[in-house]
């Protein structure tokens, strides 16, 4: 299974080169990978619908990290979404996409690499692998929606998206990690083979379900999903309707059977998703914009579904996996169908768009065909789903049941409402407006795909049986209750009059769709401005917080690191620190005349005035540390303390003779003195004091020291042990020291470069401009 | 090592110009910041300390030295020789570039931290090298004196990068801005 997945993202890393040959070609030769995995999938259906096939792969052993995969029931419907269903679009890519479009190469790699990953994360039994593929389909989500990012609406609606998946993603990964250790294994079907309970369980489900409502555009943040429409049709068809969105529901379907009798999971999953529902459906009923009114129809489904995986019965959840089915077979084709209508005509606003049943009777035909099943009408496979539905929560009773039923009704009465819009919008002749004229007639290419995914619809409604083989075993995780089963006729019953309301009220509110269109512009609450002002809020705060804490002044920072030092690790010291009983004074007499150099040299430098005698005296310190270090025996650490004080000596004096000579002219008041002594005395005492109760701290022998100087000879072949810790057992270390040096020092001199240029160029402009010297190409020979 | 005589119609100049580059090129900074003494013990300490600071660097691994050490002594010979003979000896085009050195240094160490997996072992391990040259008799090195070599160009390429940035570059404004700078 791994293999797949690579082969997906290997071939994603080839197909430019494919490109650059042929766009067509390459889209073709991107529908290989998804189709092999289908057929792949479909010869193990026996064993997938058995007991599951499964491969492991370590992939970082030492910290137990491994990619697990298990193909089951639910993952082989998934991957007649991921796979099946991404295929079918990426053949109609071949003809969406003109021969020289521009955003054909970059969508074909990243659509690709988006079915690899999204493959993995339908695939994953490991909550850990499982979270690296979320966030990949998060990543190629936002690269498909802002395309080149020149336009600007492209980019707003690619960073809400990651935004807002991504908050969603790190909250699911905490939850992941709790969930994991709460139940001492990461293999999400061990963990609900055996599911953890207690408090932390509690906070990670919230935190997983806080992934699984972001990413399925659940209510609240339901706008990144209608935002992303900017992406190109085919893109939106895949990732916004059929699979990537499906992530979070797959989620709740995938944990459900082990937590869904907890109402911290079925509560939040269950009024968040009618809610998704009723307000997905009511806004698709405003929209003008047919790729928005499917978006939002998109919503309102997922909405649905989330409800059906995560109530937790049997039935629901029977009826949720057909839904899940039947939803990718009717929204793919509706958007592949706006792809085709735009493409056509130019347009995809409903008011323009007239008389296209004429005009493309086929897209027509398949497209009602579509919307059909989407409403439920028999014998569509939406229907056989949406009755599973009206009999779980019917049958189920009481007040959680009666409650869902409504809901769910209320909400098919929106679905039927805004299908017919769909349809009337698309495709019916309006009186007052012209017929549209279509410049460019679909070819075989465009409208097969469609035709394809509408008649398996169909086909699967009425071959009811295959959905119910299909769906049983995922369903039979649940306790049974009346043992259902997924049929086109029951008999008479609840769930069929329900479906009669539905869709005899859907075609009503339609019939009444002037008074519907204008109350549903009128919204209370709006969750884009909400995601608005979040966004601005926490931009706000980051500008206040550097503003106080970046005020540019060298005593405040001093001063913050000061005071923070003495009050964290300094009362830290003083409560849970020992003073040494054995602390001498001094161990060599040496050491007495170096520390009252080092000393009158400190208190010197307080008094000097000159900036010179302060580096002086500054360097004068160092030189009496590294005398101490050697009387205490380190002559490495002297040797390098005397080059590296020489070497700032020189660098400091360099830098003078760009500054003042003196400090500050004024005399500072004692006032304005006080506090800076206070600190600094505070600061100075506080750091001699933590030393000495440091090295009271070690209570056992230094047995690393030890084992250091024991293994140096043999080991590392030094007999000077210090060069053997620095070379070769911490060697690790040594190579990131250098690192950092390496960074800083491309730092130090781009910055003092890049002013030069800067007050050059000022100069050469006559005063007025400044402008980075980064630009100039004298400033880039240089640093280079 | 002789360059090939300057076009200078000067005998004089001719014959006194030094030929060595290595050495102080004695391009004249102007004489009131010219200090004879410092640049003849410059030319005469230079190389010298150099060649101690190579000392340091294989001493390393049985004394006080190693790459750090012995970069920054190879570091403070070529500010000797910024301070005795300016910005303008460094010289931007003649010697190899700061950065270069740099990233040489970088490249030496990352090189030699991966190298043990060619041959099998992990990263960073190092193993004793030994050979028998003509002269010096048996000769035994550990590998991990690569990965000081990395140190040791590296420091000495942040130094000579400190002496172009903050040493001539400061220098150069200064004089474009018409300051004098003060010594």
């Amino acid at each position: 299974m791994l293999a797949l997945v690579l082969a997906h993202l290997v071939l994603a890393g080839l197909l430019p080169m494919v490109s650059a040959r042929s766009r067509p070609a390459a889209f073709a030769v991107a529908a290989l990978p998804p189709s092999i995995t289908l057929l792949w999938a479909f010869s193990q259906t026996g064993a997938a619908l058995g007991a599951g096939v499964t491969e492991s792969v370590p992939w970082a052993p030492a910290l137990g990290l491994t990619l697990s995969f298990r193909l089951d029931a639910l993952a082989l419907v998934m991957i007649i979404l991921v796979s099946g269903v991404g295929a079918v679009i990426l053949v109609h890519c071949i003809g969406y996409f003109a021969p020289d479009s521009p955003q054909a190469t970059r969508s074909a790699a990243l659509l690709l690499a988006f079915a690899g990953a999204m493959l993995g994360l339908v695939l994953a039994d490991d909550l850990l692998t499982l979270y690296v593929f979320w966030e990949l389909t998060s990543i190629a989500s936002f690269l498909l929606v802002g395309q080149g990012g020149e336009r600007r609406a492209e980019r707003r609606a690619a960073v809400q998206a990651l935004l807002v998946t991504v908050f969603g993603g790190l909250a699911m990964l905490l939850g992941f990690v709790l969930l994991g250790e709460a139940a001492g294994t990461y293999r999400i079907s061990e963990i609900l083979a055996d599911p953890p309970r207690g408090g932390l369980v509690t906070v990670a489900l919230v935190l997983v379900l806080l992934g699984a409502f972001t990413k399925s555009a659940q209510l609240p943040f339901h706008p990144w999903l209608p935002a992303a429409m900017v992406a190109p049709t085919p893109v939106s068809a895949y990732l916004h309707a059929a699979s990537m969105v499906k992530a979070g529901v797959y989620l709740v379907a995938r944990l459900s059977p082990g937590f869904a009798d907890l109402p911290v999971w079925w509560g939040p999953v269950v009024v968040v998703g009618l809610g998704t529902m009723l307000v997905g459906g009511w806004r698709a009923l405003a929209e003008t914009d047919l790729k928005k009114l499917l978006a939002f129809g998109t919503v309102s489904q997922l909405g649905f579904l989330m409800v059906l995986l995560g109530a937790g019965q049997r039935t629901a959840a029977l009826a949720g996996t057909a839904m899940l089915l039947a939803h990718a077979l009717f929204k793919a084709p509706l958007f592949l169908a706006v792809g085709t209508i735009d493409h056509a005509t130019g347009t995809r606003d409903l008011r323009k768009l007239s008389g296209l049943r004429t005009a493309l009777p086929g897209t027509a035909i398949a497209a009602t065909l579509a919307a059909a099943s989407m409403a439920g009408v028999p014998p569509l496979l939406g229907f056989v789903g949406k009755e599973a539905a009206f009999e779980a929560f019917v049958s189920e009773g009481g007040a959680r049941g009666y409650l869902l039923a409504f809901g769910v009704l209320a909400g098919s009465v929106l679905t039927v409402a805004y299908s017919a819009r769909f349809l009337w919008g698309a495709f019916a002749a309006k009186p007052g407006v012209e017929p549209t004229a279509v410049r460019h007639p679909p070819g075989a290419l465009l409208t097969g795909p469609i035709w394809l995914c509408a008649l398996a619809g169909l086909l699967l409604g009425t071959a009811y049986v295959l959905v119910d083989l299909l769906t049983e075993p995922y369903s039979a995780l649940y306790p049974d209750e009346h043992g259902y089963h997924l049929a086109l006729w029951h008999g008479f019953n609840v769930p069929l009059l329900f479906t009669a309301i539905a869709l005899g009220g859907g075609l009503l509110l339609h019939r009444a769709r002037g008074t519907v269109d204008a109350l549903s512009h009128h919204s209370p609450v709006d969750a884009q401005r909400g995601y608005r002002a979040t966004v601005e809020g926490v931009s706000r705060l980051a500008v206040a917080v550097t503003g106080r804490l970046q005020a540019g002044s060298l005593p405040l920072y001093l001063g913050a690191i000061l005071v923070t030092f003495v009050l964290l690790p300094g009362v830290a010291a003083v409560l849970a620190g020992q003073w040494p009983v054995d602390q001498l004074v001094y161990d060599s007499v040496l050491q007495v005349p170096l520390a009252l150099v080092v000393v009158v040299a400190a208190l010197a430098l307080t008094r000097s005035h000159r900036r010179f005698t302060a580096v002086l005296l500054v360097g004068v310190i160092g030189y009496g540390v590294g005398g101490l270090f050697i009387v205490d025996g380190a002559p490495d650490l002297a040797l390098a303390q005397f080059l590296v004080e020489t070497l700032s000596l020189v660098a400091f004096v360099f830098v003078l003779r760009r500054l003042p000579s003196h400090f500050t002219e004024r005399r500072a008041t004692l006032r304005s003195r006080l506090p800076r002594l206070v600190i600094a005395a505070v600061g100075g005492l506080t750091v001699a004091g933590i030393a000495v109760v440091l090295s009271a701290a070690r209570v056992g022998p230094a047995a690393v020291s030890a084992e250091f100087v024991r293994l140096a000879p043999a080991e590392a072949g030094a007999t000077n042990v210090v060069s053997a810790i620095i070379v070769d057992f911490r060697a690790l270390d040594t190579v990131g020291e250098i690192g950092v040096l390496f960074i800083a020092a491309a730092g130090v001199s781009s910055l003092v470069l890049a002013t030069r240029y800067d007050t050059r160029r000022k100069r050469r402009s006559g005063g007025d401009e400044v402008r980075s010297g980064q630009n100039d190409p004298e400033h880039e020979r240089e640093v280079l | 090592m002789a360059e090939p005589d300057r076009a200078d119609p000067d005998p004089e100049q001719a014959w006194d110009g030094p030929r060595q580059p290595w050495l102080l090129n004695g391009d004249c900074r102007g004489p009131r910041h010219r200090s004879l003494l410092l640049e003849i013990t410059t030319r005469a300490v230079f190389p010298t300390v150099l060649v101690f600071s190579v000392y340091l660097l294989l001493v390393g691994h049985y004394g006080p030295g190693g790459g750090f050490s012995a970069g920054l002594v190879a570091g403070l010979a070529f500010v000797l020789r910024h301070i005795a003979g300016g910005g303008g000896d460094l010289g931007s085009g003649r010697a190899v570039r700061p950065p270069t050195v740099i990233g040489a240094g970088m490249a030496v160490g990352v090189v030699s931290a991966l190298l043990p997996l060619a041959f099998g072992l992990r990263v960073l391990e190092s193993a004793k090298l030994g050979a028998a040259l003509p002269v010096l008799g048996a000769v035994e090195v550990q590998t991990s004196l690569f990965l000081e070599v990395g140190v040791y160009l590296l420091i000495v390429g942040v130094v000579l990068e400190l002496l172009r940035s903050l040493g001539s570059g400061i220098e150069r404004d200064l004089e474009e801005s018409g300051e004098r700078a003060r010594q």
